[in-house]
């Protein structure tokens, strides 16, 4: 299984972090085309991250763009760029109804085919930033099987609610995260938490960190380097957790052996949720 | 391509370079460099620039470069967005930017 835990936002325009952002080893590099990059350098930012997608030191990590929205004068140049790039994962923001996903697969359709990629290549996810984008986050996040993830994105969908980000419990975002998550889980796939603004302060960080693990969701938008290990760490299970998950794995394998379907250990069942959860468990553990 | 205007991309800070295009009033293609890796990179900085204007087809124009260690993927980039500027450029074609 693809781990998603960090999605590390990087400039378009930025020379210095396309050239060192895959040093940082975050699970996604996200080249950000739309509010990181000013009017005036939209171009120069596009064949900016048309090139570092090129790049061998990108081969072997996941790399994502941030294509501005399609009605703009930008979108669709921005498109052709991260797909004939060689892009993994187009990134919509705003995304508020499964029509844009639909209009969007279909011009990529057609770039791969024009550039030679296999067609259904270029996967997408959807950033859901609005009232309205979550409340069809379920056909949103089931409109292709292109899409792979979902993101949450906080400040505007707040402003659009009338409200701001507070701290603790955060409150103000708990109906979308939890709506969004449960669009992902139903259409089977990956969820973001939103991005903590604040590179300072690693205490609200992960703080934020643990809402969004506890909720369940795969992983967050970051928007620094320094946020990778805190949340990598974060994420790793305890060596408790880990020494449970190599007995349960052991206790299945010698089932399987025997010829049993299920079998205990500790008193409790072990069934394929539990083998799965087990396997993730030590994923994660080596993925520190 | 022919560079009718003067033109730039990129910026002065580490690991990006400056390209400043303008028309060469000769119908030629004078290239200048400067990086503070020439004497270890002054060689392959070149190449990577000469490659990319050879296919955008700059047959004329002056493009002065100050290149503060770039990678050759930030070279090409920021030597394309020059041109295409400076070229009053709009469509892109993909295939000579590759």
């Amino acid at each position: 299984m693809k781990l998603r835990r960090s999605m590390l936002f990087v400039p378009g325009d930025n020379a210095a972090m396309l050239s060192t952002s895959f040093v940082y080893k975050p699970d996604s590099v996200m080249f950000d085309l739309e509010d990181a990059v000013s009017l005036r350098e939209k171009d120069s930012a596009r064949l900016m991250v048309y090139q570092a997608l090129q790049h061998p030191a990108y081969a072997d990590i996941e790399t994502v763009v941030r294509i501005n929205e399609l009605n703009t004068e930008y979108g669709l140049k921005d498109l052709e760029a991260a797909v004939r790039g060689g892009v993994d994962i187009v990134r919509l923001p705003k995304t508020e109804t499964a029509q844009e996903i639909h209009e969007l697969e279909t011009h990529i359709a057609r770039i791969e085919k024009a550039c030679g990629r296999p067609v259904g290549d270029t996967k997408l996810m959807a950033a859901i930033e609005s009232a309205i984008g979550v409340v069809n986050a379920v056909s949103i996040a089931t409109a292709s099987p292109r899409m792979v993830a979902i993101a949450i994105a906080g400040f505007d969908y707040l402003v659009d609610m009338h409200t701001r980000r507070s701290t603790g419990w955060e409150p103000e975002l708990f109906y979308a995260r939890a709506a969004v998550l449960h669009a992902a889980r139903a259409a089977h796939i990956d969820a973001f938490d939103v991005v903590y603004g604040n590179v300072t302060d690693d205490e609200g960080f992960l703080r934020e960190v643990q809402i969004a693990k506890q909720l369940g969701f795969n992983g967050k938008s970051l928007i620094h380097p320094k946020q990778i290990d805190l949340l990598h760490k974060a994420y790793a299970p305890t060596e408790a957790e880990v020494s449970h998950a190599k007995r349960v794995l052991a206790a299945a394998e010698e089932a399987h052996r025997k010829g049993l379907g299920v079998v205990s250990l500790d008193g409790k069942m072990v069934d394929p949720p539990v083998i799965h959860e087990a396997e993730m468990a030590l994923q994660l553990a080596e993925a520190v | 391509m022919k560079v009718i205007k003067e033109a730039i991309a990129g910026t002065v800070e580490s690991s990006d370079l400056l390209v400043k295009v303008a028309p060469s009033g000769k119908g030629t293609r004078d290239i200048v460099i400067r990086s503070e890796v020439m004497k270890q990179f002054g060689k392959q900085i070149k190449k990577v620039v000469t490659d990319t204007l050879d296919k955008l087809s700059v047959s004329d124009g002056s493009i002065v470069i100050e290149d503060k260690g770039a990678l050759d993927c930030v070279i090409r980039a920021r030597v394309q967005a020059a041109v295409l500027r400076g070229c009053g450029s709009q469509e892109l074609d993909w295939g000579r930017l590759s």
